[in-house]
């Protein structure tokens, strides 16, 4: 029941907020110099006036800023997303093409950051003055302050160029044929390269707050008081340390499980994947407004219902949350 | 100057050309290529975009195409005829030509294409259009074109990409922006659309009836989309991808791709376009606005630095308006050769007094951010006070549009004929806010009015050619925009991919005759 009532206030409250965001999403895009229409006619090469005007008479562009804003919002309550003015093709259809690929990219590098982050996280905690857990630390501040293009750049040139390992970009391979198994294991060895780079960011950051956090609760009295009674070190760790120091861990996963649909603008880049955070750059040095704003509600969602998901993760990790919130 | 690599190309190039005479053509494969920036959609004519022309290019016809010196070769027309006063052209259609879905081609394709598609939705078609006063199907294979006037490049105006090819029974009387066949373009070309995995590749499979025997020798070809210019060089280079088409790598990067072993690299396939680069210089306000402060910005330019480093010793330094694939250049003009001393006594004999310009790099990639940093440089040595600003796209076009800039950067393609390409920068006329296609600069001159007109009219070519002489001596005293270079755009491919150009486009219908010799 608590978990209900909680459940449907966040939802109201997340309603107004995503209706705010929309007009204010819309009001933000009319700031970018230039319109649409005159970048299709700049490709074009060759553009007349009539052109021009057919264009923004096609898009509606030729009305005033609050018929426009209104075409827009009405559109959006109805669940219609409208055209992509680049493309011609409906902007929902758009996104649930590049969506999955870019939750496979997004999704993977989550868990496998989030895994891997917490491992090397406790197992420097446990290692505190070791050179072992000092390495591990000095890793994840080497990766933390590496810029993601120069590691997938240079992933590329290495696994890729050199050592022939990996393929270098694309989702698969084009022209191959593979169908079933032999499709997701081509789809997997291209997913390799991508999905470590964008991990390796979120992977040090996690490993060096679990053990800041671990270290911390370490010091707590409870954890004392284990010890007095006898418990083994390892469940210690895992049952009274860790379950303790998670709280911080699932915020920054809240934030990043938030950014899993438009986070990957680079990464999509360098390695061709054809996700969403492609067609939200591409959409925006088009000035395709209608794809541009469509991706933001995407995005904006998700970001809010990630919100709620952590709040109620908090309070399975934390049962004191629960009254809190209630 | 030639740069050891322009030379290693023409060298390549000359190997090329020997081996290939002696081979035969084997049928099969499929190669492999990229096309940058993935375009907005593939029915040609209704979309003009440059990647549009290259991978529909294939799919597409006109009733011509062009040779490499701008000549008109069979393509849909067999033949054609035109009248002694210049007036009328008559085409004979090949009468065994189908469309992809079946259809046989006519006449009444061609009169549909050009009197109603184009003139709905196509400015560049609708320019050459204004001349035409009736378009007629007189037989099944015959179509005949009255011209008000004469119009000198009447004959350049046929190439699939300007004058597309549409069926007539898939268009007609519907609205064409909505057609349900714009997601599986119809055309009748040598290639089909096959597939479009949009952000990943578009394939195009072979036109197994297609109407010239044999042709084409391809397969298939694979359009791989790759956003980052640094991924595509490595696609090149570890052989997933087997051509590069001209402005898909970063120029820095193409020396390198360049030395690698059964590489080659090719310049032609331009010729119709031909891009010419400029550098827009408000005419209205400003110092630019002084036609001695223009003249010092040529006279300031390294232009020979700009070819030699930044384009590695491709293209060509332009004497002055008319590039040297355009018709009717006049040679006998005094070029504007790297001379800071006088750019300086021009400056000094105006008064310029420092006034701070801008300039606005295009926003088309690394090299142009570079030239924009080379020109900077050049004319802060002459004492012109130069910021740049950087811009997007979207950003860009509007400075242009609004005619809010002192200083830009821009290309544009010469079409094979002054009257298509080159005067629209200069007519007066062609002044309009809200388009930075048009004459930007903001040059008005009654005169050079007078002459581009009556010399897109006139007939024959020797009057012609009087007119544009005389209009190119104005234009270079006066220096409406500064002329940067003609650009060269090489290619580079596996040389096993033989016979990849073959027309004055031939980067958008080269793989009609290409093969594989693997």
């Amino acid at each position: 029941m608590v978990y209900a009532r909680l459940i449907i206030m966040r939802l109201l409250k997340a309603v107004i907020v995503l209706f705010l965001i929309v007009i204010f999403n819309f009001l933000l895009i009319q700031l970018a110099p230039g319109d649409p229409a005159a970048i299709l006619a700049g490709q074009a090469g060759a553009a007349d006036q009539e052109f021009l005007n057919q264009l923004r008479e096609r898009f509606g562009l030729d009305q005033p800023m609050y018929v426009q804003l209104w075409r827009y919002v009405s559109g959006i309550a109805m669940l219609d997303f409208g055209y992509s003015y680049r493309l011609g093709v409906p902007v929902f259809d758009l996104i649930m093409d590049r969506l999955p690929a870019t939750l496979l990219l997004t999704g993977t590098a989550f868990v496998l950051s989030l895994v891997l982050g917490i491992v090397a996280g406790s197992m420097a905690a446990a290692r505190v003055k070791k050179p072992s857990g000092s390495l591990i630390m000095a890793l994840a501040l080497v990766f933390y302050a590496t810029p993601l293009f120069w590691v997938a750049l240079m992933s590329v040139v290495v696994f890729s160029v050199y050592l022939g390992w990996l393929p270098a970009y694309g989702l698969y391979t084009v022209g191959a044929g593979h169908t079933g198994f032999a499709l997701a294991l081509d789809i997997a060895k291209h997913l390799v390269l991508p999905a470590t780079t964008l991990a390796l960011f979120f992977m040090a950051i996690y490993t060096r707050m679990t053990r800041t956090s671990m270290l911390d609760a370490a010091q707590q009295d409870y954890v004392k008081t284990a010890r007095a009674k006898g418990l083994k070190p390892s469940i210690i760790q895992r049952r009274h340390v860790l379950r303790n120091a998670l709280l911080p861990i699932i915020t920054l996963a809240g934030l990043q499980a938030g950014q899993m649909v438009g986070g990957a603008i680079l990464t999509e880049t360098v390695f061709a994947w054809p996700g969403i955070g492609r067609l939200m750059f591409e959409a925006l040095e088009q000035r395709d407004y209608n794809l541009l704003l469509g991706i933001f509600f995407f995005s904006a969602a998700l970001v809010i219902v990630f919100n709620i998901i952590t709040d109620l993760v908090y309070s399975l990790a934390d049962p004191r949350i629960k009254k809190g919130a209630a | 100057m030639k740069t050891p690599l322009a030379l290693a190309i023409s060298a390549a190039a000359l190997t090329f050309t020997s081996v290939s005479m002696a081979d035969d053509p084997t049928p099969g494969g499929v190669v492999n290529t990229i096309i940058q920036p993935e375009p907005p959609g593939l029915v040609l004519g209704m979309i003009q975009n440059a990647p549009t022309r290259t991978v529909s290019g294939n799919i597409y016809e006109g009733l011509l195409r062009y040779t490499t010196d701008l000549e008109p070769m069979p393509q849909l027309a067999a033949s054609w005829d035109v009248s002694d006063d210049g007036r009328t052209y008559t085409f004979h259609l090949r009468d065994d030509v189908t469309w992809h879905d079946g259809e046989a081609f006519t006449a009444d394709d061609v009169v549909f294409s050009a009197d109603v598609f184009h003139r709905e939705l196509n400015p560049s078609a609708r320019a050459v259009l204004q001349h035409v006063e009736s378009i007629e199907a007189t037989d099944d294979h015959t179509v005949v074109f009255t011209l008000t006037q004469p119009f000198g490049p009447f004959m350049l105006s046929f190439e699939a990409g300007t004058f597309t090819m549409v069926p007539e029974h898939l268009y007609a009387g519907t609205d064409f922006r909505d057609n349900e066949h714009n997601d599986h373009p119809i055309g009748t070309g040598p290639f089909e659309f096959s597939n479009w995995e949009r952000g990943t590749v578009i394939e195009l499979v072979k036109n197994d009836d297609y109407y010239e025997d044999g042709l084409p020798y391809l397969d298939g070809v694979n359009w791989h989309i790759i956003p980052d210019g640094a991924s595509r060089a490595v696609a090149f280079e570890n052989g997933t991808i087997d051509v590069l088409p001209s402005g898909t790598v970063e120029n820095f990067d193409i020396p390198r791709l360049a030395e690698m072993d059964n590489v080659c690299m090719t310049e032609e396939g331009h010729e119709y376009f031909s891009p010419f680069a400029m550098l827009w210089m408000n005419n209205r306000e400003g110092p630019t606005a002084d036609k001695r402060f223009r003249q010092a910005v040529m006279y300031a330019m390294d232009r020979e630095f700009a070819k030699d480093v930044l384009w590695n010793g491709l293209g060509n330094v332009p004497l002055s308006a008319f590039g040297s694939n355009a018709r009717f250049q006049n040679d006998d003009l005094e070029p504007y050769d790297h001379n800071p001393e006088r750019a300086r006594e021009l400056l000094e004999e105006m008064g310029y007094d420092g006034e701070e310009i801008t300039i606005l790099p295009l926003p088309y990639g690394e090299t142009w951010t570079r030239w924009a940093e080379a020109v900077q440089q050049n004319l802060r040595e002459v004492g012109i006070n130069v910021e740049t600003q950087a811009t997007d796209v979207g950003g860009w076009n509007q400075r242009l549009g609004d005619w809010d800039y002192d200083l830009a950067f821009t290309y544009l393609y010469q079409y094979g004929d002054p009257a298509l390409g080159i005067s629209r920068t200069y007519l007066s006329d062609n002044i309009a806010k809200g388009s930075p296609w048009n004459n930007v600069e903001g040059y008005e001159n009654e005169r050079v009015d007078e002459l581009f007109n009556e010399a897109a009219t006139a007939f024959p070519d020797e009057e012609r050619e009087a007119l544009y002489h005389e209009v190119q001596e104005i234009l270079h005293e006066d220096v409406p925009v500064g002329w940067l270079m003609e650009l060269g755009f090489p290619t580079l491919y596996r040389c096993d991919v033989k016979n990849l150009v073959t027309s004055g486009v031939g980067v958008n219908d080269g793989f009609k005759d290409a093969w594989l010799d693997r």
